[in-house]
């Protein structure tokens, strides 16, 4: 899964597409034309809603728990699968606990743990994807070899065979994340800073006598952050995707703990009735990763737009 | 058909960056040119010579629009026409050769598809006439095996070929009106010369209309009968060829002509010629598994014997894949020669990088010939020039400034430009910043490749002048790789020719360009175009020997 | 030199099956090598040490890692995938029941997404800028992202809960007609393709878009070419390899649709299984099923660059 997310976000600058948009025009219109209209506040629209609906979550995971009016196991109300009440914003879950002090306190875990995987696969890959430029032929083959192989188990399997083989722990699902995760940020760190590597101002420092550490981090890195910046971003989103995945199959954090996709597994049950308990976490989850897509594909296409 | 007049009269064009605000590139361009004639459109990269030439066929790249004006072929006024007739007129009444046929042609099709497919569109002819009419046309350009080559695919065949199934492509529907846009700049000149009279020849045959882009004058010169001279998208100076090349009235039409003969003004100082530098003994360069007697699979150089004094200007000439740019690279130690040895200094030079000390890596620079890639993009020019003052020398910060300043006057760029990024700058001020850096170190030796190639010809001619400057008042010696033997010409007290990886001459410059020994060293100053019409007549015609087909 | 086609192919095949090889290392060290005794888990914590090392012995656990190992490669090649420890069956036995139902599920998935997606990428990149491409722009963007689990609850809370016209479990055994088998697979179908469309969309439209910007078509524009034409002669054909890829990497992530859409619509198809087989720590269940996982990412991966090697004009025409 971890590749195929990664494509769709082929960059077309924003500029291009308004081009373009001229251009399907001018097929239909006389040459001599009229200034087109510009749509620039569409790409300012896509980017405010991402930023607000990521925003939201950010600070709900930050200060959320704070907030929260009723402890996250405390059982506060007699009926089960309640719906919107003043009381309970949120309705109450199976057990007759407070929804909205369970999303508050879930949304830290699934936030959390993402951002840490997320950080800490973008460290690893990156980390070797450049460092291997460096490294000897044969050295460089053999971890683009192990790689590659990790690459090939799709990221749910890896998260399944480990989690059958030491149980589920928090410490395991990020080790996981990062195993899954890592490779791709690998493969394209790696072949970013190999491009980078071949480029002139990159063989004049060589000329001058410059160490491999030097290259590495100030010839190469400054002009592929912001790339792997943006990688960083994507696999943000694979990974709440994958650990809220796990967690709904019952395999990923564990009672009394609960994060966001946990909450829609103990909550299945009322799915027939309707119950807010099971939608709510779910279409949290939803806004959080829509969020976060959106805003990364509209920085990413305005940086384009600098760049031309 | 015969061609047909075409008149242009305030032709506006205006574009909009990515973020800006629409701009006019174009501007009250007008002109007028009877059946058969060749205008041609001249300046450098960003004057809007091919956004004119697209606005012949309706046509404004993304980004652009034309803002107004009319453009009259005949009877038609092609910029009233609806997407409809557009579509009818390009590719039949007017046609269009692009710069680079090699990116023009769709890779999955072959060659006939594609030269025909404008005619069969149009309702022209029948498949069998097209056909029939492509060899003929195939035959005309002087294209090896005219019956068969349209089943190739375009990777199958030469750049220089391509380039006339192009002009196949064009001729196919007897257009009135044919646009050439730098249809020889990415060839060599060998091929070049070919091209150019295979063109001129269907072109006059068939009494074609045609505007012609280029920022070469010398070639315009052969092509042309009228010049239009362009500096931001505004007409220069528009008259004859000859008088365009004889009483030239505008300023900036000089300056385009002086850059275009940087012999007459320039020529290389006497060097202070002092002892001996570099030695390169039977070297021998290449890539791939090696065989028994360690020799590559693929050779790129061979046999390459080379001496160098200090203060000495070496040129290194020769067309692509001659290896010109691998010699350079080999000796700043960038690829590890299979054979042979380089003396710098009297001491063994290591091939590897490793094996250098730092002083010999100070001593020897090298200069890239694209300033866009060999400048951090990241750094700002400050970082960039005290960089190897940190590395080579140990100075105080103050010192430093101080050197880096020095060093920007030296190359003639004003202090305020320091705290820019390469992105800020122009190409001309890139590609001194690069040299500046080079200079920082106080080398013996600079490598250049191909530095003023990427650059427009007043450009590079200023960059020229700076080098021969440099040079006559730092006495560094230069090994410089070019495929322009007038900068060589200009620059170099002597010259070596390389052909496909050997060494086929070498010697003082007078003498090697003035009096050719080698077959191959006349014939390609022999395809150097001269700023005179009337050249390409004058030249011999050279049967293609079997064109390679690949 | 003459051809390279055919080695090329080869290449890509061997290595294939060299990532192949190292993927099941991969995935018996993770659940061979590391602590944690088979056979005390499946025996439970109250079995006596005689039972627990008579298990030992019987499962061959007391062999060296490599020699488990080659054991259990070897068992691939001849079909012996060992026993499940959670309920004594065939390993084999339990998949072969389970798989043709996911890959009926796979297949109809599949036949539904691939045809709407290319149409939709192709629609995109045709009407580039336009209005159409600019809504799918934001739609797809935003399906990428969306958890199946949103789906599938949205989809079951409007189509059985609200409307009433399907049932919120899969039961493939009550299949009687057309009807039925409707009802039964339109909600797991329906959410996994939600996001196969939009991926593969995406894709083909950034694939087509690469092959539009290129100066051949501006060429082909410049010669008359109409745009319907410009894209389905010039463009598509030069775009096969990209799309293919596209289409591969989008089928691949119905591997891990699949486990969750099987588990909430209870479907009993492999997915389910595994995880079941995780639930339990059923471990040879779980190297099997994780096996059959990964070789058929490998299998599409490689079948789309076999595909990119082989509409390559270059190599096709040498």
């Amino acid at each position: 899964m971890s590749e195929t997310h990664a494509m769709p976000h082929r960059r077309q600058g924003a500029s291009q597409r308004r081009a373009s948009a001229r251009r399907m025009v001018d097929g239909s219109r006389l040459p001599i034309s009229a200034p087109a209209r510009r749509n620039k506040p569409r790409l300012k629209l896509l980017r405010w809603i991402g930023l607000t609906l990521f925003g939201f979550w950010v600070l709900v995971a930050l200060f959320g728990p704070l907030l929260a009016p009723y402890p996250m196991g405390a059982f506060v109300a007699d009926e089960i699968y309640g719906g919107m009440s003043a009381a309970h914003w949120l309705g109450t879950d199976y057990m007759g606990r407070d929804m909205l002090s369970r999303m508050l306190t879930g949304a830290r875990y699934t936030v959390g743990l993402a951002v840490v995987a997320a950080l800490l696969s973008t460290l690893v890959g990156a980390g070797f994807g450049m460092l291997t430029v460096l490294l000897p032929r044969w050295l460089e083959e053999g971890v683009r070899r192990i790689f590659d192989t990790l690459i090939s188990i799709p990221s749910k399997m890896m998260a399944l065979v480990m989690v059958s083989a030491f149980g589920t722990s928090i410490p395991l699902l990020i080790l996981a994340a990062v195993l899954s995760y890592a490779p791709g940020a690998f493969r394209i760190s790696h072949s970013l800073a190999t491009n980078l590597a071949t480029l002139e101002y990159v063989q004049v420092a060589k000329t001058r006598g410059e160490g491999r550490f030097y290259i590495a981090a100030v010839e190469i890195m400054p002009n592929m952050i912001q790339s792997v910046l943006t990688d960083m971003g994507m696999r943000f989103v694979f990974i709440v995707l994958l650990l809220s995945g796990m967690s709904f199959l019952g395999l990923g954090v564990q009672p009394p703990a609960a994060d966001l996709g946990s909450l829609v597994r103990e909550n299945i049950g009322g799915l027939s009735q309707g119950a807010l308990a099971v939608i709510a976490p779910a279409l949290a989850i939803g806004t959080l990763t829509i969020g976060a897509n959106l805003l990364i594909d509209s920085l990413s296409k305005s940086r384009d737009t600098q760049k031309e | 058909m015969l061609g047909e007049s075409l008149t242009v009269r305030d032709l506006r064009i205006c574009a909009t960056p990515p973020g800006g605000e629409e701009r006019i590139i174009v501007n009250d361009i007008g002109f007028e040119l009877a059946p058969g004639e060749v205008l041609a459109l001249i300046g450098e990269s960003g004057s809007g010579k091919t956004t004119i030439a697209l606005a012949m066929l309706g046509y404004a790249r993304s980004g652009c629009r034309i803002a107004g004006g009319s453009v009259q072929l005949g009877d038609t006024d092609i910029l009233s026409l609806n997407a409809t007739q557009t579509r009818a007129l390009r590719g039949h009444r007017v046609a269009y050769v692009a710069q680079s046929a090699a990116a023009a042609f769709n890779p999955s099709r072959t060659l006939m598809d594609q030269v025909i497919e404008g005619a069969l569109i149009h309702d022209v002819m029948s498949r069998q006439e097209a056909r029939q009419k492509a060899v003929s046309l195939f035959h005309d350009l002087a294209l090896p095996d005219p019956e068969h080559i349209g089943e190739r695919y375009p990777h199958q065949i030469s750049g220089g070929q391509l380039q006339r199934v192009m002009a196949a492509m064009a001729l196919i529907t007897d257009p009135a009106l044919v646009i050439l846009d730098e249809p020889t700049t990415a060839l060599d000149v060998t091929t070049q010369i070919e091209v150019l009279r295979a063109f001129k020849q269907v072109m006059r045959e068939r009494g074609t209309t045609a505007i012609y882009v280029s920022h070469d004058l010398a070639v315009v010169a052969q092509m042309a009968d009228q010049v239009l001279v362009l500096q931001n998208g505004e007409t220069q100076e528009h008259n004859t060829t000859a008088r365009i090349l004889e009483q030239p009235a505008h300023e900036y039409t000089r300056s385009l002509l002086a850059a275009a003969r940087p012999q007459d003004h320039l020529s290389p100082v006497e060097g202070r010629h002092g002892g001996e530098l570099l030695d390169i003994h039977d070297l021998q360069v290449g890539y791939g598994s090696r065989d028994g007697q360690g020799r590559p699979e693929n050779v790129v150089l061979e046999h390459i014997n080379l001496h160098l004094v200090r203060g000495q200007a070496l040129g290194v000439i020769g067309e692509s894949g001659s290896g010109k740019s691998t010699l350079a690279r080999a000796v700043a130690g960038l690829v590890a020669p299979s054979h042979g040895a380089v003396q710098f200094d009297r001491r063994e030079l290591s091939t590897t990088l490793r094996g250098r000390t730092p002083d010999q890596f100070r001593r020897i620079q090298m200069v890239f010939q694209s300033a866009d890639n060999a400048l951090n993009p990241a750094h700002s020019v400050q970082r960039l020039l005290n960089r190897p003052l940190e590395t080579y020398f140990s100075l105080s910060r103050r010192e430093r400034r101080a050197r880096v300043e020095e060093l920007m006057d030296l190359v003639k760029l004003p202090r305020d430009l320091l705290d820019r990024k390469p992105g800020e700058l122009s190409g001309g001020q890139k590609q001194r910043v690069n040299l500046a850096r080079a200079l920082a170190a106080k080398p013996d030796l600079i490598l250049c490749d191909e530095v003023t190639s990427a650059l427009d010809t007043v450009v590079g001619a200023a960059i020229l002048e700076l080098l021969v400057e440099l040079r006559r008042e730092l006495g560094v010696a230069y090994l410089f790789i070019s495929h322009d033997i007038s900068t060589v010409r200009s620059l170099c007290d002597d010259v070596m020719v390389l052909y496909q990886g050997e060494c086929v001459e070498s010697g003082p410059c007078q003498q090697v360009l003035e009096t050719p020994r080698h077959d191959y060293t006349r014939r390609l100053i022999g395809s150097v175009p001269e700023l005179r019409q009337g050249w390409l007549e004058s030249r011999p015609t050279r049967n293609e020997t079997a064109a390679p087909v690949t | 030199m003459r051809n390279a086609m055919p080695k090329l192919v080869l290449g890509r095949l061997s290595s294939s099956l060299l990532t192949l090889f190292l993927v099941s290392l991969v995935i018996f060290a993770i659940t061979s090598l590391l602590p944690g005794d088979t056979a005390q888990q499946i025996l439970g914590q109250f079995a006596t040490p005689e039972q627990v090392a008579a298990l030992r012995e019987e499962l061959g656990l007391n062999q060296s890692p490599l020699v488990r190992y080659w054991h259990w490669l070897t068992g691939f090649a001849t079909g012996d995938l060992g026993m499940s420890a959670s309920n004594g069956m065939p390993v084999a036995q339990l998949m072969n029941d389970r798989l043709p139902n996911s890959l009926l599920l796979a297949a109809i998935t599949t036949a539904i997404s691939v045809p709407i997606a290319l149409t939709m990428g192709l629609v995109a990149a045709m009407r580039r800028g336009g209005n159409i491409d600019r809504a799918l722009n934001v739609v797809t963007l935003s399906m990428v992202a969306v958890p199946e689990f949103l789906v599938a609850t949205l989809a079951v809370l409007i189509f059985a809960v609200h409307l009433g016209w399907l049932p919120a479990l899969s039961y493939v055994s009550t299949v009687e007609s057309v009807g039925d088998f409707v009802r039964i697979y339109a909600m797991p179908v329906l959410t996994l393709c939600c996001v196969l469309i939009a991926q593969m969309a995406r894709m083909t439209r950034a694939a087509l878009i690469d092959q539009l910007d290129s100066a051949y078509i501006e060429m082909a524009r410049l010669k008359g070419v109409p745009p319907v034409r410009r894209v389905l002669r010039h463009a598509l054909p030069n775009a096969v390899g990209p799309i293919a890829n596209a289409v591969a990497l989008s089928l691949s992530y119905l591997l891990g649709g699949v486990i969750i859409v099987e588990t909430i619509f209870n479907y009993p198809g492999i997915a389910s299984l595994m995880v079941d087989a995780v639930s339990n720590r059923d471990l040879a269940l779980v190297q099997a099923c994780a096996m059959l996982f990964c070789g058929a990412y490998l299998i599409l991966v490689m079948v789309a660059d076999l595909c990119a090697i082989l509409s390559n004009p270059r190599l096709r025409n040498r």
